[in-house]
């Protein structure tokens, strides 16, 4: 049973992947193949079938079309003997707000199969892993959102799981919790768990290892963050100056400009790559304004392959 | 494998039992329900009408027809609440609502009553035999009307100063079981199938909705746990609640309504607990179909309005149309308001009831192979 899934390099791939909800595609024909031990994100606006994919994923869904196999094995027909290598941590929170954190835990435990002293065991490490040794009483409907997050993830992964996915998991939470949470996560990456995390934040989507644009059901791009910024058919250039947003309208029109958007005092101009001289095209557009060329971040790849600027 | 299993199936048990606890309205329920029904409907309902107001038109204004009267009052059948100089002033009262039936007695009563065959030796065959007096009935309420109509051949030896000399009714009627006939000696058994029909299929139909309501039901998916689990783990507390029910309903109607209890503590643990397990998977079934709490809400009481109506709780099951009974024989509570107003009031055995027992046993089966089937680890 372990030869199979060790031989594989893979923890997740998927040819083909579809969902239909009767006329409408949730997720179309999507590959993916993520190898063991990374952290890859799905990014995506919200709609763009990110919790769709999850959960077709973890077997929660039933594929319309498409293969997957998961740790070595194909989901289908698995599904149930998977559970128990992969954990799952929903966008809302899913755990019982009229059990205490020690009740809920307790309660996922048995589920599990733990029992006796090695829940015990488990437990306590849990409770000091997440920091929830003083909310061990507490009602978790009572718990503010990071406490919530950290009792979710410990319950996703009170098994060990080989597999983790985790669905917009810091959408309830402050900046500084969401630091502390992807440290974490970096923790179980480093203790040899694959993590699937789905986000609309830029900077989480910049933690991965990979990752995947997701845009109305379809992948768009898929890399390393870097591998993303290198192959963008774009150029970043940035105009300061005044009257900025009259001078964006007119940007915007030019069929050689993908964007243009504007941050603080700068206005932030994607240029396509085929254009040999994208500095002087802008100052000429721009009536002799300040222009330098800049580093793409992800948000400028994100921005170039969705809203139909992608495939040009 | 089989340990993990009932490890799975504890756990959830513990935790369905710590939110039911936790759940302070529905804690009260389950005790307030049975106590505050009882009470209600032991003294509410009753089908042998006493006090009903009615109203006296005496024209004779006799000794005889004031002890006519008495005898009346004595039987508790009837108050005479009023009195009218004629028979039109008492329609009228009628008519209003005021009283629900009018003693007319004529002014020949005291020779009509002395005339009458029952109570006169020498004119056994007279021409002159007439009845009385007359009652009029508001007959729109058909109890008030047939307590009336029994006190036709009501005796009144004592007015008429004489024993009756021609009594020879066609049947003689003993009453097994219930001599006083006291409504509430069958309601209290009745109660406790009514009210575990209601709160069973209640507690139940919304047990699956609220883990998907409440989001928990996409994590408890993912996990290794399987239906059949689920479904015995949510429902394993609530047979301890019925069991409560059926406690308080019993005690309370044995010491304050004295109803009699006389089958034996195990047929009656055994039939209600048959009965409780099919309640409760009727009430999963119905929590597998609907999507929100109240759409489980709107299903247990299609379920619970012919339970009550037809179950032979409010009218007796023998004088329904055969359809009727049909529809009747389909639900569990039919069966289980025979076999628990057999135990308790006529000692029957569990074994004696078998065929009600075999199908309780036969819905539960079916009902849990259907719940299981219905219910996909899978969202959407």
């Amino acid at each position: 049973m372990t030869n199979a899934s060790e031989q594989s390099e893979y923890a997740i791939e998927a040819k083909g992947l579809s969902k239909h909800f009767g006329n409408n595609i949730a997720v179309n024909k999507l590959d993916l193949n993520i190898p063991k031990g990374s952290i890859y994100g799905f990014l995506g606006p919200n709609g763009c079938g990110k919790s769709t994919s999850i959960r077709l994923l973890t077997g929660l869904l039933e594929a319309s079309e498409g293969d997957v196999t998961i740790l070595g094995k194909s989901l289908l027909g698995h599904e149930e003997s998977l559970k128990k290598r992969i954990g799952y941590m929903t966008q809302k929170f899913s755990l019982y707000d009229d059990l205490t954190v020690q009740e809920n835990l307790n309660f996922v435990g048995a589920i599990y199969g733990f029992a006796g002293k090695r829940k015990k065991a488990r437990l306590e490490e849990l409770l000091a892993l997440y920091d929830l040794e003083k909310q061990a009483k507490q009602f978790a409907g009572s718990m503010s959102g990071g406490q919530k997050q950290r009792l979710a993830l410990a319950c996703a992964t009170l098994h060990s799981p080989e597999l983790l996915f985790l669905d917009e998991p810091t959408s309830a939470v402050d900046p500084e919790n969401r630091r502390e949470f992807w440290e974490r996560l970096f923790d179980l990456c480093a203790a040899g768990t694959t993590i699937l995390v789905s986000t609309h934040y830029m900077d989480e989507a910049e933690r991965c290892h990979s990752l995947a644009i997701m845009e109305e059901g379809n992948k768009r791009a898929d890399g390393s963050p870097q591998a993303l910024m290198d192959a963008m058919p774009a150029t970043v250039v940035e105009v300061s100056g005044n009257k900025l947003r009259q001078l964006k309208q007119t940007l915007t029109q030019h069929p050689e400009i993908l964007s243009a958007a504007q941050i603080g005092a700068h206005l932030r101009v994607l240029v396509k790559k085929k254009v040999q001289d994208p500095l002087s095209l802008i100052s000429k557009l721009s009536d002799g304004r300040e222009t330098v060329l800049a580093r793409p971040s992800l948000e400028d790849v994100f921005v170039t392959c969705t809203g139909g600027r992608h495939g040009d | 494998m089989g340990i993990s299993m009932w490890i799975r199936v504890y756990a959830i048990f513990i935790k369905e039992l710590k939110q039911l606890s936790r759940d302070r309205m529905t804690f009260g329920m389950i005790i307030m329900i049975p106590l505050v029904q009882l009470m209600l409907f032991g003294y509410a309902i009753n089908t042998d009408a006493r006090h009903i107001h009615a109203g006296l038109v005496d024209l004779s204004q006799t000794s005889e027809s004031r002890a006519v009267e008495q005898a009346l009052v004595a039987t508790q059948s009837v108050d005479f609440i009023a009195r009218y100089r004629s028979i039109k002033e008492a329609e009228v009262a009628i008519t209003k609502g005021e009283i629900r039936a009018v003693l007319y007695l004529p002014a020949d009563m005291t020779r009509r009553l002395f005339n009458h065959p029952l109570y006169d030796h020498k004119q056994t065959d007279s021409q002159l035999t007439q009845p009385i007096g007359q009652w009029i009935v508001d007959g729109s309420d058909t109890v008030i009307a047939s307590t009336i109509r029994a006190l036709r051949n009501m005796p009144l030896d004592e007015v008429a100063n004489h024993t009756a000399t021609r009594t020879a009714p066609s049947f003689e009627v003993v009453q097994y079981f219930n001599p006083e006939q006291r409504t509430v000696v069958n309601i209290v058994p009745g109660l406790v199938a009514v009210i575990l029909t209601m709160t069973m299929i209640l507690f139940t139909s919304s047990a699956i909705v609220r883990e998907h309501e409440h989001g928990n039901m996409e994590f408890l998916i993912t996990t290794p746990v399987r239906s059949i689990e689920l479904m015995i783990g949510k429902i394993a507390p609530y047979v301890l609640v019925g069991l409560l029910q059926v406690a308080i309903i019993l005690c309370v109607g044995h010491w304050v309504f004295s109803v009699p209890i006389k089958g034996s503590i195990l047929s009656l643990l055994g039939s209600s607990i048959l009965f409780i397990f099919a309640s409760l998977t009727l009430g999963l079934v119905l929590s597998t179909i609907a999507k929100t709490q109240l759409q489980s809400m709107q299903m247990t009481i299609f379920i619970l309005l012919p339970s009550i109506l037809l179950s032979g709780f409010m009218f007796p099951y023998d004088a329904m149309p055969v359809a009727a009974q049909w529809i009747a024989e389909a639900l569990p509570v039919t069966h289980f308001m025979r076999m628990i107003r057999a135990i308790v009031l006529r000692d029957a055995s569990l074994l004696l009831l078998g065929k009600d027992a075999l199908w309780l046993g036969l819905f539960t089966i079916g009902g849990i192979i259907i719940a299981s089937l219905r219910f996909k680890k899978k969202l959407g």
